[in-house]
């Protein structure tokens, strides 16, 4: 709502920035990718079992690898939470850069081990053209690393407003969107987890 | 060497696929290519000459105000109309002459692409900007703010668009389009069966132009829900406001499922996976099924504003507030919700067997009861009301007919025992034009010829418009009447030619006249703008009061056309027609009394931006390289688009304040239009 311009008189008026918008935009953005990847899920629950003689989840993948990820993935969250609390409580852009710093390299650690994973299964032969079920497998696990990538390029370009900007109301509002597309992006990768690796281990 | 640096277009029967075919087909691809080029040079050279260009960057292409964003869907979408018409004339043409021993005009691989590309433009690239053409130019006005939730975004929006229009077309000259159907169907769109960049333009085009369309989505439903001025309540919104918002809603739920479903096809592809494939296990069934929960809410996305247009028309004209404004907003939402649960009924034929196949044929029966509710809301406005009957009601009336008619024959389709006979023939063809054309186009031609002076500040030519609806209305009943009978007597659609003896010629001759009869509509069309731009400051065009029809809403209360702030001051309402009570009692927007002096504030503004225009140049780019395998210029055209957006991000100057005196002269100036006009 327009109310800024009504309380403001005179040729020049402080400026007030409302994030309001921006985060309820965002997290209406967030429901949009939820269907994206709740279509994948059903894709990927449709073919799980088109392996066309191939070998199935159970063979291919390795839960304690896969565990690893998740801690990693899991913790970084941890720390985002942590680097928004530093906001609140010593108002220091050191400390927010800081656990910035340590999110982007365990995010970081995350993608590097799904590539290798996924590099160890293309070398022994199961790639996404080898049947419909790795297919879709790899597309829906790639699209989660794919979001997770881009979050850690939108990290990376924080880490520097913040630098630049310091902490402002719109410094804060770009930090809570990118927190709330980090944590969601935890929220998909453990269903990723539950229903192609844990299931597929059943 | 040469495929890594142009990929495929280093192979001339890919990029020039015309030049392989009979004579006959090159002079109607050259004619036509001719056309366009000097259309093009006609348009870019006059420009040049009247030195307009920098008045064109600075007033449009850089331009983040919703009003104007709203104009330029309206061009493209015009444009847009004009070709898909054409695609339309020339299957006409083509089924009124193929009787065997005739093959007709085209050759099959041509007609093909006609009917996929008739299709894809219809709906992508005419339908969807002409409803965000409206939402744009009309849901801010409507609910008093000063532009968009995210301004910039509704500019990249529409860039986005535009990139994914322009690559559609470039398929005209350099290589093929689609040949697989307006929604390219697997596994004939698989590569192994459609091995050309056909297929591939279809994707991005509408993967790029996707993307437009969901942040529009998120955009307008932000606005919607954060920005209405004081006092206006969900329940006291106005109805094409309220549309909107369901629309909005639809969009953002059913076009990520386009998107994957689009890109699936993509990496089977591209990168030889194997989603809907005939081998390695792959389900094309699931395309189906995947395309269909996005494409039957995307007939609601298109109708429910048109729907909303037709509220806001009925009650102007009628002089009445709109017949059961609450139970209107209870059969939009009620068919928001039904469109989610009917999309099997596209493929009865699957075999999903009789029980699904029940389930989905009543669901799609119900949402006819929601929809009968809206025809006798609008006949109710209309019975005793004092009414006027302007070209934009003559739609109306048109679409009253039309899309009555179109309905019982959905009705009709959706029991599967009909359904299994009429499954892909024209009389299928027929009920969806009758629906999109007499609900949705006439809708948005209805709206188009409403808002017309609030968009440009002049009045649309009345006795054109009417001629033109006729033309449309007789035009669609010849037309379509034969395809729907030819295709009782088993005409497929997409039918490239037939023998003599099946005995649709006759049916199809009268069909191509009926095109003929709309393509007069269209002259009329094309007439009415230029009469009336010719006519622009004649009293009868010319509209000084910002309310030329004695309109009920907020967006009749700001000049025409408006200040690119909108409102100078906040408007705040009591009621649903809110402007008509402020008439009444002589009320401003504010509802404080008229003639008191305030003094009036700065208005906080967005700034204008080039990045929109440049990511969508950008984003063009990488769908092109992907198109035609370019790899490099893929990755440069993708970092590019990353990094423009990047820089974006790093700008913290995005907005200013208009100065007080600046409004003052502003206002003054539409203050004294005002006392010119003597009733």
């Amino acid at each position: 709502m327009n109310t800024n311009s009504i309380a403001l008189g005179g040729d020049a008026p402080a400026h007030h920035f409302d994030g309001s918008k921006n985060v309820f935009g965002f997290w209406i953005y967030i429901m949009t990718d939820c269907i994206l990847f709740a279509t994948l899920f059903a894709v990927y629950a449709v073919l799980h079992t088109h392996t066309y003689g191939g070998p199935n989840a159970k063979e291919l993948f390795s839960l304690p690898f896969v565990l690893t990820e998740t801690l990693l993935l899991l913790t970084s969250s941890f720390t985002y939470g942590l680097g928004m609390l530093a906001i609140r409580t010593q108002a220091s852009a050191e400390a927010l850069v800081r656990w910035l710093w340590v999110t982007f390299i365990l995010g970081f650690c995350f993608i590097a081990m799904e590539i290798y994973e996924f590099h160890n299964l293309y070398l022994e032969g199961h790639t996404w053209a080898s049947s419909a079920f790795l297919s879709s497998f790899f597309t829906l696990v790639s699209t989660h690393g794919l979001h997770v990538t881009l979050g850690l390029i939108w990290m990376l370009a924080m880490i520097f407003q913040v630098k630049k900007h310091g902490i402002t109301p719109l410094t804060k509002t770009k930090l809570t969107c990118l927190g709330l597309f980090w944590h969601f992006l935890d929220i998909v990768w453990i269903f990723v987890f539950s229903v192609v690796y844990l299931m597929g281990a059943i | 060497m040469l495929e890594t640096l142009i990929g495929k277009l280093s192979n001339p029967q890919e990029v020039f696929p015309y030049m392989y075919e009979p004579v006959s087909q090159q002079i109607i691809i050259f004619s036509m290519l001719a056309f366009i080029v000097l259309a093009g040079v006609a348009v870019l050279g006059s420009i040049t000459y009247f030195k307009k260009w920098g008045y064109l960057w600075r007033e449009w292409i850089v331009t983040v105000d919703h009003k104007r964003i709203g104009a330029m869907y309206l061009i493209v979408a015009f444009v847009m109309l004009v070709r898909g018409f054409a695609d339309a004339v020339m299957m006409r043409v083509q089924q009124a002459m193929a009787a065997s021993p005739s093959d007709g005009y085209l050759v099959p691989q041509h007609f093909d692409q006609i009917f996929t590309a008739h299709g894809v433009i219809m709906i992508f690239f005419v339908a969807m900007p002409l409803m965000f053409a409206m939402f744009n130019l009309v849901v801010p006005l409507q609910i008093g703010a000063r532009d968009v939730a995210f301004p910039f975004l509704n500019a990249a929006s529409f860039w986005l668009f535009v990139a994914g229009a322009l690559l559609a077309n470039v398929s005209l000259l350099i290589g093929d389009f689609s040949h697989a159907g307006w929604l390219a169907y697997p596994p004939f769109s698989e590569i192994a069966y459609s091995p050309t960049v056909g297929t591939d333009y279809y994707i991005w085009a509408i993967q790029i132009s996707g993307i437009g369309t969901l942040l529009s989505g998120i955009n307008f439903f932000v606005t919607i829900l954060k920005m209405r001025c004081q006092g206006m309540t969900l329940m006291k919104m106005p109805i094409f406001t309220w549309t909107a918002l369901c629309s909005s809603i639809l969009v953002m739920l059913i076009f990520p499922v386009l998107t994957i479903a689009l890109a699936l096809l993509g990496l089977d592809r591209y990168m030889d996976m194997h989603f809907f494939t005939t081998t390695f296990g792959g389900d094309q069934m699931m395309y189906v099924n995947l395309i269909w929960i996005w494409g039957h809410p995307e007939v609601y996305v298109l109708v429910l504003p048109a729907f909303g247009i037709y509220s806001e028309i009925v009650a102007t004209f009628s002089r009445k507030p709109l017949f059961g404004y609450v139970t209107m907003v209870w059969a939009t939402a009620v068919i928001t919700v039904l469109s989610f649960i009917v999309w099997a009924h596209h493929f009865f034929t699957m075999g999903a067997g009789a029980d699904v196949n029940a389930v989905f044929g009543i669901l799609t029966m119900i949402i006819s009861v929601p929809t009968g509710v809206k025809v006798f809301n609008w006949l109710f406005t209309m019975y005793r009301g004092r009414i006027t009957f302007t070209s934009p009601m003559y739609w109306m009336m048109g679409f009253f007919v039309t899309f009555t008619i179109g309905g019982m024959t959905g009705v009709m389709l959706a029991v599967p025992g009909i359904d299994f006979q009429a499954h892909n023939s024209a009389f299928l063809v027929a009920h969806f034009h009758n629906t999109i054309i007499g609900g949705v186009v006439f809708g948005y031609f209805a709206g188009l010829t409403y808002w017309f002076p609030k968009m440009f500040g002049f009045k649309l030519n009345e006795r054109l418009g009417k001629c033109a609806a006729w033309c449309w209305v007789i035009g669609f009943f010849v037309a379509f009447v034969p395809i729907y009978i030819a295709g009782g007597l088993g005409l497929t659609r997409r039918l490239y030619h037939y023998d003599a003896a099946t005995g649709f010629q006759p049916y199809l001759i009268v069909a191509a006249i009926g095109a003929g009869i709309i393509a007069l509509g269209v002259v009329f069309q094309v007439l009415q703008i230029i009469v009336s731009i010719k006519n622009k400051n004649k009293p009868e065009y010319r509209d000084l009061t910002g309310d030329p029809w004695n309109g009920r809403t907020l967006e009749w209360a700001t000049s025409s056309p408006p200040a690119f702030y909108n409102f100078a001051r906040d408007p705040e309402v009591t009621c649903i027609d809110a402007f008509w009570e402020q008439k009444e009692k002589g009320l401003d927007v504010q509802g404080k009394p008229k003639n008191q002096s305030r003094p009036y504030h700065a208005i906080h503004m967005p700034k204008n931006t080039a990045m929109g225009f440049i990511i969508g140049i950008l984003a063009f780019i990488f769908a092109f390289a992907m198109v035609w395998h370019i790899w490099w210029l893929a990755i440069v055209g993708l970092v590019a688009s990353i990094g423009a957006i990047i820089v974006r991000s790093f700008n913290y100057d995005i907005d200013y304040y208009v100065p007080v005196k600046e409004v003052e002269r502003i206002e003054l100036k539409h203050q004294q239009e005002m006392t010119m006009v003597k009733p």
